[in-house]
């Protein structure tokens, strides 16, 4: 009988020594991402509303000007949304895709999903978990964070350093290590967008679009 | 059987198995665990509970350990 090998739980991710210099993204963090993100929308925003409302006040012939104001207030959070939901982009198609490597890989990464979970990963190519800081929907070179209540989502660029491996295995990659210390995953990975949900779910593909739904309904939960 | 299992781009690539009682098999699949560890690899268990824990060591008493390759942001 080999002798037991000692655990020590929760191990902080590894990669997390490359980012030394990040805080841990944890609870707090989050939420002071989002009073951020929220009042930088809001300093973008509001000039370009009121510039509008003042323009009209001052002459209502420069009605198209206002228009124009009131178009670039609507612009920029939308911007930072698509930015935002671009992490789980499918990468571009390469030779081989769909081949004897993508078949096992993605027979692989159906084992480390639930049966629901598998159905809607086969559909939308994101995958759900259930951690401690909301519903995480895991691409291939990202992953979108649903916090509890389902209004807010913040969005994370990262990806698996070995460029070459099939796309069920980034999926898979991402996910093991969210598994493994989901803290230190939302620090490893880059934080592109924290936002209303129906501004992230306008700017993702259709297929996509059932997966965030189904997070948020967990998200609720 | 216990599985060693590696993330590389065929899918996956089964590289041993061992059984708690069998203790040769269990020190060739550590061998070989230490051996994907130097080139890079990161050791995944899957522990009973459902959970994932980083292991530098090859654990006996689990069913699966993956192999890895680091993330990083994008």
């Amino acid at each position: 009988m080999p002798e037991a090998v000692e655990f020590r739980p929760r191990t902080p991710l590894p990669e997390r020594q490359d980012v030394w210099w990040r805080r841990p993204l944890d609870e707090s963090g989050l939420r002071l991402r989002e009073r951020v993100s929220a009042a930088y929308t809001a300093v973008y925003c509001t000039p370009l509303i009121a510039a509008g409302v003042i323009l009209l006040a001052l002459e209502p012939l420069l009605v198209p000007v206002a228009l124009v104001s009131w178009l670039h207030a609507w612009v920029i959070p939308e911007l930072f949304a698509h930015r935002g939901a671009r992490v789980v982009k499918p990468l571009p198609a390469r030779a081989g895709d769909g081949g004897g490597p993508e078949r096992a890989a993605r027979g692989f990464l159906a084992d480390l999903l639930g049966h629901r979970e598998r159905e809607l990963q086969a559909t939308s190519g994101l995958a759900l978990a259930r951690a401690g800081l909301g519903v995480w929907l895991v691409g291939e070179a990202g992953a979108l964070l649903v916090r509890p209540g389902g209004q807010r989502v913040h969005c994370f660029c990262a990806r698996a350093t070995d460029p070459a491996l099939p796309r069920s295995d980034r999926i898979a990659h991402l996910l093991l290590a969210l598994r493994q210390d989901e803290v230190g995953f939302a620090t490893v990975a880059n934080h592109a967008f924290a936002g209303a949900s129906w501004r992230v779910r306008r700017r993702l593909e259709l297929v996509q679009r059932p997966a965030l739904a189904a997070a948020r309904e967990l998200s609720r939960l | 059987m216990a599985r060693l299992v590696r993330l590389d781009h065929s899918g996956h690539t089964e590289l041993a198995e061992w059984s708690a009682g069998d203790r040769l098999s269990y020190e060739r699949a550590a061998e070989l665990f230490q051996d994907q560890l130097g080139v890079g690899y990161m050791g995944v268990a899957k522990l009973a509970d459902d959970s994932y824990e980083q292991v530098k060591e090859l654990p006996a008493d689990v069913d699966l350990v993956m192999l890895r390759r680091p993330i990083a942001g994008g």
